[in-house]
């Protein structure tokens, strides 16, 4: 308050109301350029590259907000706590989950080889951690703009519809991306450093060496991020549809949830191969030898199926909406 | 309904669009059966600073977001620096600078990062000069000490302020501010019009919309007043404040007396005050001296007499008054 008056007040040279705005074009005009005022009728032409500017500034806003870092923070903390409970579990020997088979994949197999904990965190983090925090992002991606008013201010730049949701989904598209890379690399620092790490033997039962296996980890981390990519574009559709950032995340993971739920019950089996999570998990095919690609192709062509379906809805709506916020 | 104060004569032909910076015929929206604007014909002449004066709910904050391509029109068409509207909002926009509705910040920004984000927005504003730019436009609202604080941080008047400089980032052509003075303390209020006097004596036309009547009064040499949706009158400010008429201002101690004598004068609608005695002429008006020396051969103690103008307040509030009626 006292800083806002202090700055209200200005020093004294500004206080003369005119004499300042006079200063201040001659400031501009300088910037201007030679001619110092603008002018009429010789519009500045856009430029493709100067265009890229705002994909930049866009990823630069995403990535520095605090709630990414939150939730990059959560994501990176799932393997600490898979790893340490494990640790904790096999402590006496043996292997974790009893040879039960329950509990998330390869998480049996983290006690002998901790490569394994990044198949396991990718496994455990797909279901619902990662697409969750892709539903928050692409959810505010649009809706957050517009609750906020900076929508009209983009708009009015102008930024064009058309490219500004283009940026927004390369942006989520992006934070996929990175989110992925956040469980891999802290499930591969935790694995590393919690447990013994060695050749790593396939679900067909041979054995690759480790670099091979860092190999096909990196290739499920990759599968794992174009497997949120379906989810990215109906969060992006549904922010369209909406001023309410926090309203446009909920209906996200509320979709998903739902989603999830469905593919989990028998009866509903005839939806189930449409549903966007459904093929999530064939990453594990993977870790076949040879490997196997079905799953992996379908998954793909799916999310491919979704982002055209979601994204082409996104834009004809936001092409078309009005923008009153 | 049609400008009564037109300033220059308007053959229906259209004029050189070179004169005109926005032009509008028959624009109307309607949002869910409500008319929110209806038939407005606007004209906004180049190198005006434009007034435009409505009670709230009067449809000037969406005539601006049709102007600027937000939203689509029902009906009618737009013309923003000679080009249809909602269609070349990318060859149109980077000429125009706007204040719509009160600023909108990334609070989790500096104010300096939000507007390195508008520009970066712009694809013809070239990034080699994006910070110079940036920094200008801070001097030139006088935020550059604060530039660095989160927006969140910003008081009203720093928002508002910061919104101003990201109308500013380019010269423009054409400045579009809604309420540019709202938050503002008196002294920033005498800054912002002594910036809209600079850019409209450097040739940019400002359309600036206010509820502040001495404001426009002060700044602005065009103006046009909606009420309900509906374009009431526009035109030179001067003209707009002729068509009411002026009221007779006596100050005197004997108020009593004073009113009497210019009761049987003709002076109507007499109201006395704190030593003075205010009436409005009759249409044909008496001599002022006769009237004067009339007075002071009463008796009376007249230590000031004359002619209040008509300000635009007053002209404004008889406008939507009637407009009310009209509409009702």
């Amino acid at each position: 308050m006292s800083r806002a008056e202090r700055l209200a007040a200005g020093p004294p040279e500004r206080t003369g109301a005119p004499a300042a705005g006079a200063a201040a074009v001659t400031a501009a005009a300088a910037v201007a350029g030679p001619e110092g005022r603008p002018a009429p009728g010789v519009p500045r032409a856009p430029r493709l590259v100067w265009s890229l500017g705002l994909l930049r500034s866009e990823l630069v806003t995403v990535f520095r907000r605090g709630r990414t870092l939150a939730l990059f923070a959560v994501l990176a903390g799932v393997p600490l706590l898979v790893g340490i409970a494990v640790r904790i579990e096999t402590h006496g020997g043996g292997s974790a989950g009893g040879g039960r088979g329950d509990g998330p994949a390869f998480i049996e197999q983290v006690s002998n080889n901790g490569l394994f904990l990044t198949f396991a965190s990718l496994a455990a983090t797909l279901p619902f951690f990662l697409p969750m925090a892709v539903g928050v992002v692409a959810g505010d991606a649009v809706a957050g703009e517009a609750g906020g008013g900076t929508l009209r201010y983009l708009l009015v730049a102008p930024a064009g519809r058309t490219r500004l949701l283009a940026v927004k989904y390369l942006s989520v598209l992006a934070f996929c991306v990175a989110a992925t890379v956040v469980v891999a690399v802290s499930a591969l620092v935790v694995g590393f450093a919690l447990f013994p790490v060695g050749d790593v033997t396939t679900l067909s039962g041979t054995t690759l060496s480790l670099s091979d296996g860092m190999l096909r980890a990196l290739l499920i981390a990759l599968l794992v991020a174009a497997s949120l990519v379906g989810m990215g574009a109906l969060g992006l559709f549904v922010s369209t549809l909406t001023d309410s950032g926090i309203g446009a995340m909920a209906t996200t993971v509320g979709l998903l949830i739902t989603v999830q739920i469905v593919d989990t019950i028998p009866q509903l089996h005839a939806v189930q191969p449409y549903l966007f999570p459904h093929y999530w998990l064939s990453f594990a095919d993977v870790l076949r030898d040879p490997m196997q690609w079905d799953g992996v192709v379908r998954n793909l062509g799916l999310q491919a199926l979704y982002a055209a379906v979601f994204g082409s809805a996104a834009w004809a709506r936001f092409s078309t909406r009005d923008v009153t916020a | 309904m049609d400008g009564v104060a037109e300033g220059e004569p308007d053959g229906g032909g259209g004029p050189d669009p070179g004169d005109v910076v926005i032009e509008t015929r028959g624009l109307a929206k309607q949002y869910r059966g409500t008319l929110a604007v209806d038939g407005l014909d606007l004209r906004v002449p180049r190198g005006s600073v434009f007034g435009f004066l409505g009670p709230n709910g009067s449809g000037k904050t969406t005539t601006i977001r049709m102007l600027m391509g937000l939203i689509a029109p029902t009906a009618g068409s737009a013309r923003v620096l000679g080009s249809p509207m909602p269609q070349a909002v990318r060859s149109v926009l980077p000429r125009v600078g706007a204040l719509i509705e009160g600023p909108a910040l990334y609070g989790f920004l500096s104010g300096r990062d939000n507007l390195l984000r508008y520009d970066a927005a712009d694809p013809t504003a070239d990034p080699r000069t994006r910070v110079a730019r940036v920094g200008a436009a801070l001097d030139r609202v006088g935020l550059s000490a604060a530039a660095g604080k989160r927006a969140k941080a910003y008081s009203l008047g720093m928002k508002q302020r910061l919104g101003l400089a990201a109308a500013l980032l380019q010269p423009r052509e054409l400045l579009v501010l809604d309420e540019p003075t709202n938050g503002l303390d008196p002294q920033g209020m005498r800054e912002i019009r002594g910036l809209v006097r600079g850019l409209a004596a450097d040739g940019t036309t400002v359309f600036l919309s206010s509820h502040l009547l001495d404001e426009i009064e002060q700044v602005c040499t065009h103006a046009a007043v909606m009420a309900r949706g509906r374009l009431i009158t526009q035109g030179p400010v001067a003209d707009l404040s002729a068509g009411a008429l002026g009221r007779l201002a006596v100050t005197t101690p004997d108020v009593g007396d004073a009113a009497r004598i210019l009761a049987e004068h003709g002076v109507r609608d007499l109201t006395t005050a704190g030593g003075r005695v205010t009436g409005e002429l009759p249409a044909e008006p008496p001599d002022l001296a006769e009237l004067n020396a009339a007075l002071v051969t009463a008796g009376v103690r007249v230590r000031g007499f004359g002619l209040e103008r008509a300000s635009l307040e007053d002209t404004f509030v008889a406008l939507t008054g009637e407009g009310f009626d009209v509409a009702g």
